[in-house]
């Protein structure tokens, strides 16, 4: 298999093409969904064979690299089209392409009727291509093509329906958020290429920047690292650069689970854990990245309390869960983020897919005011978002408990957290129960506030869409148990098998190094008040959770009057939260008024003075000198032959007489 | 006596008659006038060709110059009734006298470079295989109708075609439509 | 002293003839004049490759001159088509007015 490693990103790639050249006119639809399907599949099933090679190697010897074409060739930069894969890419294969595949699959049910069906499923499947390639590329540069390029699918599948002005707009909006971060991550890698080269070694494979990394000094790297952040602030919806995200729930349900959720989204995280031996050479950087992951995980939630769109609420959920897998990369704890990232794609996925189905059932509608009652009539959809809900919540048993517990233990205890971290992101955690109840209990319980005419129509999904649903719930119970901490008897599987791609990362000393708690716990080693503190963190951090789903409880099925008498009271802050802060007012104000008329003042001033002036001033001095010179045509014969003459004495003179003196 | 043979009084004479007759041809105002001296000049350029040992090109001179062209133009003289002379109606344009003057006298110069050429150059190179004397002994008509129809026999066929265009050019012009 | 001298002399007589000849064509305003000047430069310079000739006993010189003559005869003829042609355009024979050029 390690030669065929260039199979995985190959297979969507296929069906790309496949159904771009043949998915014409005359194809049926089944033909596409089915290619489509089945290029994921494989490609699924690609990924498993490496992994079950993996473990049947040692660990040190789970790193396969192919390089299949030198593509770029010029002086002292070699770039080769190759394929890496190690335990990091392929968990990350796996979770793309498995949870890609259930996607599709619901796609096939939820785009059923949709005109743009066969342009849906080309468009995932390069997406997913895109997605493959920037996982699996062995240069940061064939990275960057993969970064782009699921940016670009992002901007075609939000604004799919592209005659709805809203989604071309969010659709726009995206791609040009995300081009700021791409710009800065740009330049960081050119930064990163000429560092690397001054000190002799020319080079953007990831493995040789991995191995000459320690060549860097650290001013140079902390720069280095703070413009590949600020791509992942892009990329992943961060502070300040997460705007694009609630807007580009415009596109179809599947897309905002695939890509807003699961996989696009995690780019950015997925990126700093590749390039983790650069960030761990470089605290002020990480310490930058837990700061921004905390306070964009805690201001994305008190956004969620406010919104009515089921898919707004579950699109600041997600800026709020990336901000969580930042924590833990900002804290040094690699092997956690990446764990966050496999359960919250398990059960986020599954919570936009359930959205989708409710939208389904709901003939569209999409805001929670008006839904209600569902949970007898569309049961499967009910039983699949509640554990989605209490997996997210950090329930114990379910996935999401385990990976957030160990982001939180780990930004308490490592040497690179901080105790204000811990209980910020305590705090969001508990506030994230509420809010995913609130949406959990309004949509589904209590009474059906929805339109007689809706509730004729409300009824459960297809088969075809609630299967996935039911394959994600399962894997959002028991997806968590490959992580199970030391604590809790487990032997955490799946950090033990990141270790050679975070190796000396995660020896993160558990310092403990605030003064109130460290005076309680002075007088012993390590070992057994380590444990005893992290057991106690992870108590409080269930019971602020099971305090949050309480008072969604309260307030949406027991007193449902609750929350008017809330908002009247507190009219003036819930107006703020409820527009988002006016962020995006503010940036309009800002950026876009100041692009659009900076543009006016270049058209006015550089192109028309400038540029104008250049060309009609030539044209004019041209004309002014013509006028000038046709004097001397008058006309007269005679007037010409003197003017040979003239010429004959200059030759002459040229010729004959100079050379004499 | 000695010092001036027959030939340079030839020559002396020949070309004061040239020099004369050529000032007097650009300055009379009758054209009838002019065209005359003008034939004057070429028999006298004749002359110092014969003195330049050139037989053919003499002969030539006065057939094709004196003979030919001021025949011609003589005709054209006549044709457009300008034997009175130059006559300007007042009310078109002329050229200003000044421009003129000033025209003349900076062709000068040219003269000036000329003599500079001709008095502080020496013409070097390497002599050609006909000398004088093995001309004479063949005949110098000979001699050039050797050359013409033998080494320079293409560009004697283009100067023929070239004849034939200006004959058939000239009609074509002139033609009353 | 002469028979040194000849080429030389020829020179300069060749040279004064063109001035003369360059002289003429442009202060002259009769336009048959201004072509007989034309024809007195042709001349001048036949004297030249004539004398050269003759001081480097080549024959080129001779054969030259006859081509020149050729070309000249050619263009009295189409040259003086044209002036005809003009003559009757214009009904005048006035070098100052022939400035259909002009511009």
């Amino acid at each position: 298999m390690a030669d065929y490693i260039w199979l995985i990103p190959l297979f969507p790639a296929l069906g790309f093409i496949i159904n771009s050249a043949f998915g014409g006119g005359r194809a049926s639809k089944t033909f596409v969904a089915w290619v489509a399907c089945l290029a994921l599949f494989a490609a699924f099933l690609s990924s498993a064979a490496v992994f079950v090679e993996f473990l049947q190697l040692p660990a040190t010897a789970r790193v396969f690299e192919r390089d299949i074409y030198n593509w770029i060739a010029s002086g002292e930069m070699s770039v080769n089209i190759g394929f890496r894969l190690d335990p990091l890419s392929v968990i990350m294969c796996l979770v793309v392409t498995g949870v890609g595949f259930l996607i599709h699959v619901y796609s096939v049910g939820y785009m059923h009727g949709d005109p743009g069906f066969k342009r849906f499923f080309i468009y995932l499947n390069l997406f997913v291509f895109m997605m493959l390639l920037l996982v699996t590329g062995n240069s940061l540069l064939l990275l960057f093509v993969g970064w782009e390029g699921v940016g670009l699918c992002s901007y075609l599948l939000i604004g799919f329906w592209y005659e709805k002005d809203s989604a071309a707009d969010a659709g726009k909006k995206a791609f040009i958020v995300n081009r700021v971060g791409d710009f800065g991550f740009l330049i960081g890698v050119f930064f990163l290429f000429v560092s690397l080269g001054a000190q002799g070694v020319w080079t953007l494979n990831i493995g040789e920047v991995g191995k000459n990394a320690h060549l860097l000094s650290v001013p140079v790297v902390t720069v280095i690292t703070l413009l590949f952040f600020v791509g992942a602030v892009g990329k992943s919806a961060q502070i300040p650069l997460y705007v694009w995200l609630p807007d580009a729930m415009e596109g179809p349900t599947p897309v905002s689970s695939l890509i807003h959720a699961a996989t696009m989204v995690t780019a950015g995280v997925y990126m700093i854990a590749r390039l983790n031996i650069l960030f761990s050479m470089a605290p002020d950087t990480l310490y930058v990245v837990a700061v921004i992951g905390v306070l964009t995980a805690f201001f994305a939630a008190s956004i969620g309390f406010a919104q009515y769109d089921i898919k707004k609420v579950l699109a600041y959920s997600t800026i709020s869960q990336l901000g969580f897998m930042f924590i833990a990369m900002g804290v040094g704890a690699y092997a956690a983020g990446i764990f966050h990232l496999m359960t919250h794609a398990f059960f986020k996925g599954l919570l936009f897919l359930g959205a989708g189905s409710v939208m389904h059932a709901m003939s569209g509608e999409l805001d929670l005011r008006n839904m209600g009652g569902l949970r007898k009539k569309t049961p499967i959809t009910y039983w699949t978002f509640f554990i989605a809900c209490l997996a997210i919540a950090g329930i114990p048993g379910f996935s999401g408990f385990f990976s957030k517990d160990e982001i939180l233990w780990k930004a308490f205890s490592s040497s690179h957290g901080d105790l204000w971290i811990w209980l910020l992101g305590a705090v969001t955690a508990g506030m994230t129960a509420f809010y995913m109840f609130r949406l959990f209990f309004s949509t589904f319980h209590g009474e059906c506030r929805a339109s007689e005419e809706v509730k004729h129509h409300i009824h459960e999904s297809p088969r075809v869409m609630t299967i996935p649903l039911m394959i994600l719930a399962v894997l959002s119970l028991v997806g968590g148990y490959v992580g199970v901490p030391h604590l809790l008897g487990g032997s955490n599987a799946i950090e033990r098998f990141l270790a050679p791609v975070f190796g000396h990362a995660t020896q993160a000393k558990t310092a403990v190094h605030f003064d109130i708690v460290a005076s309680a716990w002075a007088s012993s080693g390590a070992g057994g008040h380590e444990a005893s503190l992290e057991l106690a963190l992870m108590v409080t951090s269930v019971l602020i959770a099971l305090i949050g789903i309480a008072l969604a409880y309260l307030y949406y099925v027991k007193n449902p009057s609750l929350p008017e008498r809330f908002t009247a009271r507190f009219a003036g802050l819930f107006r703020w939260v409820h527009n988002k802060y006016f962020v995006d007012e503010l940036y309009d104000f800002v950026f876009v008024r100041g692009t659009l008329k900076a543009g006016a003042f270049l058209l006015k001033v550089a192109d028309g003075w400038i540029i104008e002036g250049a060309v009609n001033g030539t044209a004019a001095l041209v004309k002014r000198a013509g006028d000038k010179l046709r004097k001397a045509e008058t006309g007269y014969v005679q007037e010409y032959a003197f003017a040979i003459i003239l010429g004959a004495i200059i030759v002459v003179g040229y010729l004959i007489v100079i050379p004499m003196f | 006596m000695d010092m001036i043979s027959f030939k340079g009084i030839v020559f002396i004479a020949a070309s004061l008659v040239v020099i004369a007759a050529s000032v007097l041809m650009a300055t009379r105002k009758n054209p009838i006038h002019s065209a005359l001296w003008m034939i004057v000049t070429f028999f006298a350029m004749a002359v110092i060709y014969l003195l330049l040992n050139a037989q053919f090109i003499a002969v030539a001179q006065v057939m094709v110059y004196a003979g030919a062209i001021m025949m011609l133009i003589l005709f054209v003289i006549m044709l457009v009734h300008m034997e009175k002379g130059e006559e300007t109606d007042p009310g078109k344009t002329r050229r200003s006298k000044k421009t003129r003057i000033v025209a003349a006298l900076i062709t000068v110069i040219l003269f000036g470079e000329m003599l500079l050429g001709v008095l502080f150059y020496r013409m070097t190179g390497q002599g050609g295989e006909y000398p004088a004397a093995l001309v004479d002994a063949v005949g110098n008509v000979r001699t050039v109708g050797v050359l013409l129809y033998g080494q320079y026999l293409f560009p004697f066929e283009i100067a023929s075609l070239l004849l034939l265009v200006g004959i058939v050019g000239a009609v074509v012009i002139a033609k009353r439509k | 002293m002469f028979e040194e001298n000849l080429t030389w002399l020829c020179y300069l007589l060749s040279g004064v003839l063109f001035t003369i000849g360059a002289i003429g064509a442009i202060l002259r305003r009769n336009m048959i004049v201004v072509f007989m000047c034309i024809e007195l430069m042709l001349n001048a310079v036949n004297l030249v490759f004539i004398a050269a000739a003759g001081s480097l006993s080549s024959m080129d010189g001779s054969v030259f001159v006859f081509f020149i003559m050729t070309v000249a005869a050619v263009e009295a003829a189409v040259g003086l088509a044209i002036f005809v042609m003009v003559f009757r355009m214009q009904q005048s024979i006035n070098a100052d007015e022939m400035n259909l050029l002009k511009g």
